[in-house]
């Protein structure tokens, strides 16, 4: 390939070729100061590619491709270029990953505690993460939280946020300009713009934390916290697994010791600085 | 007139975690989790003896456990047949 | 070296690549669906940590892979049980359930089986009663192709497990040249301690041939080739070779079969009958040219050879004036 990266997140190491050389040079921005992978290895391949010869350069599209692919997957336009590198490692993830139990989540540390925010897309739970990362918690992942099956330790994977619509002014009045990466206007799900973890999400990327509490947030609604039955936590956890299912025996075993051994709360809340204080709440009562 | 007669695996074929009320099983040979309730467990529990028809499999039922409910027992074991947990004899 | 070479040559010599270039390794062999295989044959072998870990997970992948395709033959035959007629496993379904070294990481898609063609109706009534559906709509023009012309049923998949399942009356669309025996296939078949079938070992080279050249474009061409070349090491003798001889005379895939035993010989060292190795043709290097268009990024290179074979592949399956009002039909969708 024309062009490539490669680029260490958490314990997992991508390399991402491309046709063209504007994707990389934005994801390369966006990632500025993460390491590169220490052997020079990697654990998945992303390709950019042209859907068709041609369209490397008549109306350029990205056709999003790699180790794993979806077949259907609908190409990008080259000015979405870095949201494609985004969608490409996802999907690496969410297809092929095995040696950790993933969680459809963002997870956020204080205190050596992890907290696991899980639900349907649309939920909040990126822009939640990314102003508790403003607010004095580590960020350990906002898309994908990885459970060690064997430790039953949260590992970090502290990729870029993808913040959306009206969640990019929430940010854009909190971190710094530098961390962002451009707007892309136009996409599927409206405007997105990616935002850089700080520096001590990627400086501590490599460090685990025992998961404390696990929070099934819902936007829009007054605040409100209950308790949620194990069966149902389990049950919920399984729908936002992706490879659940393929780890069989040991993903079994550890998603129940999961759900057995971390209490689950679900909280509604009107906006954010509702969810800030209520999550303030919880960690003053874990510490206790 | 005998109905047909189950068979359940043997019991270190399944793993069996009770959340709340509810219990959930990680069946071996097929890799897959289900999360079921009473009296799916009692009833897999139950064929562990032997193969059983459905009036065999309320006798034991009832000999263990205080068991009342009967129509629903062939519901119960099509479900359990079509989940794969049990099979025909 | 890397791409397709590259895991070709580690397939066949493990402890000949030395340190390599490993991410090239991984990608060819994902994308030919070969990642389990590989990591068997590399087991023990030294590779970088980041690599061991990959193929650790791809050997515990595979196990899974393997427990979930025993268990779609399983509730099949709890299916079809009742029907009293024989079921035959094919492919790689058909490896794991006779425990064969063609199974060793061995990836399964669909379930395929082989029935009688007379029993077709009972199959799929008893199939759509335990809980599979049909995936096309029926009737449309795909549905009607497939019925007439195929040689299975249009797929289909089960509600709750979401696996698919082929049922097949013979081992070639009924449209092609070559015309296999499917009463030879059946009547030959071996049987298992569960009661399902499988195919007589030279029965299964031959399908894996003909699956390999007449029932497609040659994509998985490499992994056809490994299954095949599995096989003849495990089932390996004089009297072995002039059966699988008559098979391929008496299903009319001589050819086909010859080709993938050159081919397999070439690639992976698969053991020759004959003294001097048999000559590989100009038609042989464009086979072989095709089955290795894979770089190191998993790309399929060579763009032009791949759309012949692909059109070659339908041609086979079908008589050029029905492939040019299929083709016309799918174009305009």
């Amino acid at each position: 390939m024309r062009h490539s990266l490669a680029l260490q997140i958490g314990p997992v190491a991508f390399r991402i070729g491309s046709a063209w050389r504007s994707p990389l040079d934005a994801l390369a921005r966006l990632y500025a100061g993460y390491p590169a992978p220490a052997d020079g290895l990697c654990d998945f391949t992303v390709r950019l590619e042209p859907e068709r010869p041609w369209r490397r350069f008549v109306r350029p599209s990205v056709a999003i491709r790699g180790d794993y692919v979806l077949p259907d997957a609908a190409p990008l336009a080259l000015a979405h270029g870095l949201l494609a590198a985004e969608m490409g490692m996802n999907l690496q993830m969410a297809l092929g990953q095995r040696r950790w139990l993933l969680l459809h989540a963002a997870t956020v540390e204080r205190d050596g505690r992890a907290i696991v925010m899980t639900g349907e897309s649309g939920a909040g739970k990126s822009t939640l993460a990314a102003l508790l990362g403003e607010r004095g918690w580590r960020l350990m992942g906002d898309e994908f939280a990885l459970l060690d099956m064997d430790a039953g330790t949260l590992l970090p994977f502290p990729r870029a946020i993808s913040l959306k619509n009206g969640a990019i002014g929430v940010l854009e009045a909190e971190a710094g300009p530098g961390r962002f990466g451009p707007r892309l206007a136009g996409t599927p799900k409206g405007d997105i713009r990616h935002l850089r973890p700080n520096r001590e999400a990627i400086a501590r990327m490599g460090e685990g934390a025992k998961p404390a509490l696990i929070l099934f947030p819902r936007f829009g609604e007054a605040a409100a916290v209950r308790g949620v039955g194990q069966a149902e936590v389990f049950m919920r956890l399984t729908q936002a697994s992706t490879n659940y299912v393929a780890l069989g025996c040991r993903g079994f075993d550890a998603l129940t010791g999961l759900v057995r051994s971390v209490p689950a709360l679900a909280i509604d809340y009107p906006d954010t600085e509702t969810a800030v204080g209520l999550i303030a709440d919880f960690r003053r009562e874990l510490a206790a | 007139m005998a109905g047909p007669r189950y068979i359940a695996d043997p019991a270190n074929a399944l793993t069996s975690v009770a959340l709340d009320g509810l219990t959930v099983l990680f069946h071996a040979p097929s890799g897959m989790t289900h999360i079921v309730a009473s009296p799916a467990p009692e009833i897999l529990d139950a064929l562990r003896a032997g193969p059983a028809d459905a009036a065999e499999l309320l006798r034991r039922l009832r000999a263990r456990f205080e068991f009342d409910g009967d129509e629903a027992i062939h519901a119960r074991l099509g479900e359990l047949e079509a989940a794969g947990l049990v099979r025909r004899a | 070296m890397t791409g397709a070479r590259l895991l070709v040559r580690a397939l066949r010599d493990p402890g000949s690549i030395g340190d390599c270039d490993w991410m090239g390794l991984v990608s060819a062999a994902r994308a030919e669906q070969l990642i389990g295989s590989l990591a068997f044959r590399m087991e023990g072998r030294k590779a970088p940590p980041r690599v061991a870990a990959i193929f650790e997970a791809a050997r515990r992948d595979a196990a899974h892979a393997r427990t979930q395709a025993l268990w779609e033959a399983e509730m099949c035959r709890r299916a079809l049980a009742p029907l009293g007629v024989p079921v035959i496993l094919m492919k790689g379904t058909a490896f794991h359930a006779a425990g064969l070294d063609a199974s060793v990481g061995r990836s399964v898609g669909d379930l395929d089986i082989l029935v009688p063609r007379a029993s077709l109706p009972a199959v799929e009534a008893a199939l759509l009663g335990a809980g599979w559906e049909r995936l096309k709509q029926e009737g449309g023009y795909d549905d009607v192709y497939y019925r007439r012309w195929m040689h299975e049923l249009p797929p289909l998949i089960h509600k709750d497990r979401d696996r698919m399942i082929d049922v097949h009356h013979t081992i070639l669309p009924l449209t092609a040249r070559p015309t296999p025996d499917a009463a030879a296939l059946i009547a030959d078949s071996v049987a298992l301690d569960n009661g399902l079938r499988v195919l007589a070992p030279a029965d299964m080279i031959v399908h894996a041939a003909a699956h390999l050249f007449a029932d497609g474009d040659l994509a998985g061409g490499l992994r056809n080739l490994w299954d095949i070349d599995r096989l003849l090491r495990e089932f390996d003798s004089a009297d072995f070779r002039r059966t699988l001889e008559e098979r391929a005379r008496l299903h009319r895939l001589a050819g086909p079969v010859a080709r993938a035993l050159r081919l397999s010989h070439r690639l992976y060292g698969t053991p020759v009958e004959n003294r001097d190795s048999p000559s590989f043709s100009l038609a042989d290097r464009l086979f072989e040219a095709r089955l290795l268009a894979r770089n190191g990024w998993g790309q399929e290179r060579r763009k032009p050879l791949r759309l012949a074979f692909y059109l070659r592949g339908h041609w086979l399956r079908m008589p050029p004036l029905m492939l040019a009002r299929h083709l016309w039909i799918k174009a305009t969708r």
